[in-house]
Formats: structure tokens, C-alpha cells, sequence
């Protein structure tokens, strides 16, 4: 599945997007951002306060408990500020 | 409509040329969002909006249904830029045509309000120094959106 990262996510990340496969028991949004906060020191810290990260599946909104597929697109980002 | 552009729009032709031929038109409203020289005491060089191409048109359109099932809107216009932007230039314009001025007026303020808390974009504030920040969500923008939720 396709990450896409945004604002000061994208900063401290150190990329925009990434292709990632994470095994079969990642099955919804709250396990997968625990799996990918394992893969380096960086999304750790990136996704250290997860209450400032905002996730999107497939260009929606999605609670910790939205599940998440195979080919699904992810997007994290900050709470948003446009307007 | 929903628009999402790089370039600046002419308030003037937006406008004149909106809603027009509907003659149940009563009234439009607008809101035009500017880029501040100041934020949080702080001189603003620069104004940086990034977004998300395809969730923000997505985005938009749903803000953009909602306010069309709560209001009689004859028409509904979203202009939203990104890219980096000075003090002064037009970020957002939001305009809304109905038969009555209430629903224009109440329906061109949820548009904003349900924009800035929902709609994917993030601005990136550039100092005189050459520093950068990104500004914070603001507490006072939940509240705002907030007020219409469970009407």
C-alpha cells in the first residue's frame, strides 16, 4: 500500500510518499501506524504524538478502528489549517 | 463548484459572473480569506499552502453537498489556492447565491468554517529571518465548525 505524508509529517519522515507492505495481522489504522512507527527511528518520532496525526484512507477520514487493505492509499498529516 | 489553483482569481469576474441567468436569486454572499502580515505577533514574510491533490476536491465537494442539503443554494463557489502566497493575496473564496439573504449569509459562514476543519491544507508561515513554521490548528476553528453539528 501507498503512505503519504504531509506538512511537518512529510518533514520529519524525510519523504512524501512510500510504497510499504505490512503483514496480515496489520488490519486497521490503529495497528498499522504501531507497525510503522517500528520500521526507523524517524517515523517514531514522526508518529510520537499520535494525537496530532490525522489519517485518511483512501482520501477519507479514518477513526483508529477504519480497516485498512492491501492497495489502500494512506495519508497522515496534522490537523488541518487551510482556509 | 469547486476550484483548487496556483493562480490568483479576480474577485470582480468571479462574482459578476456568478449565479447569473437565475433570476429566483435574492442575494449572494462571500467570504475572501487574505494572507495576514501578522500571526501571533509575529511578522508573516511568506504564506506556503500545501494540500492534498484529489482528497481536497473530495473534500470540498462533500462541504460543498452538506451546505446544499441545509440551505436553498441556487449556486455554491469554493476558490481555494495553494502554492506559496504574500501578505495581502487572496487565499480562499467562498460564495453562495440563494432567494433569501439568511440562507447565503448562514450557508457562505459553514462553507468557511466547515473548510478550515476539514479541507487538506496546511500553511507553512515563512518569518522575515527566513525561519518557518507550520501553524497550529486553532481550538477557536473547532468551536466555529462545531456550532453547526446538530442542527
Amino acid at each position: 500500500m501507498k503512505v503519504l505524508y504531509f506538512a511537518w509529517l512529510k518533514q520529519k519522515i524525510g519523504a512524501a510518499e512510500e510504497e510499504v507492505a505490512p503483514p496480515p495481522e496489520v488490519v486497521d489504522v490503529a495497528g498499522f501506524l504501531d507497525w510503522l512507527s517500528a520500521r526507523s527511528p524517524r517515523h517514531r518520532q514522526a508518529l510520537a504524538h499520535r494525537s496530532v496525526v490525522r489519517v485518511a484512507v483512501n482520501q477519507s477520514y479514518a477513526q483508529p478502528n477504519h480497516p485498512v487493505r492491501h492497495g489502500d492509499e494512506i495519508a497522515l498529516f496534522p490537523p488541518v489549517t487551510g482556509g | 463548484m469547486i476550484r483548487v489553483q496556483e493562480a490568483d482569481f479576480d474577485l470582480g469576474t468571479e462574482l459578476a459572473r456568478f449565479a447569473t441567468g437565475d433570476r429566483s436569486v435574492g442575494g449572494i454572499a462571500c467570504f475572501v480569506g487574505l494572507v495576514r502580515d501578522m500571526a501571533g505577533g509575529q511578522p508573516v514574510a511568506a504564506m506556503t499552502l500545501e494540500h492534498y491533490p484529489g482528497m481536497t476536491e473530495k473534500m470540498l465537494a462533500e462541504i460543498e453537498a452538506e451546505a446544499r442539503t441545509r440551505w436553498p443554494l441556487a449556486d455554491s463557489l469554493i476558490i481555494h489556492r495553494y502554492g506559496r502566497l504574500l501578505p495581502g493575496e487572496r487565499i480562499v473564496l467562498v460564495a453562495t447565491a440563494s432567494a433569501h439573504r439568511q440562507a447565503a449569509l448562514e450557508a457562505c459562514q459553514f462553507l468557511i468554517d466547515w473548510l478550515k476543519t476539514k479541507a487538506p491544507f496546511w500553511k507553512l508561515e515563512a518569518r522575515p529571518d527566513g525561519q518557518a513554521e507550520w501553524v497550529e490548528a486553532k481550538e477557536s476553528d473547532d468551536h466555529a465548525a462545531d456550532r453547526w453539528s446538530g442542527e
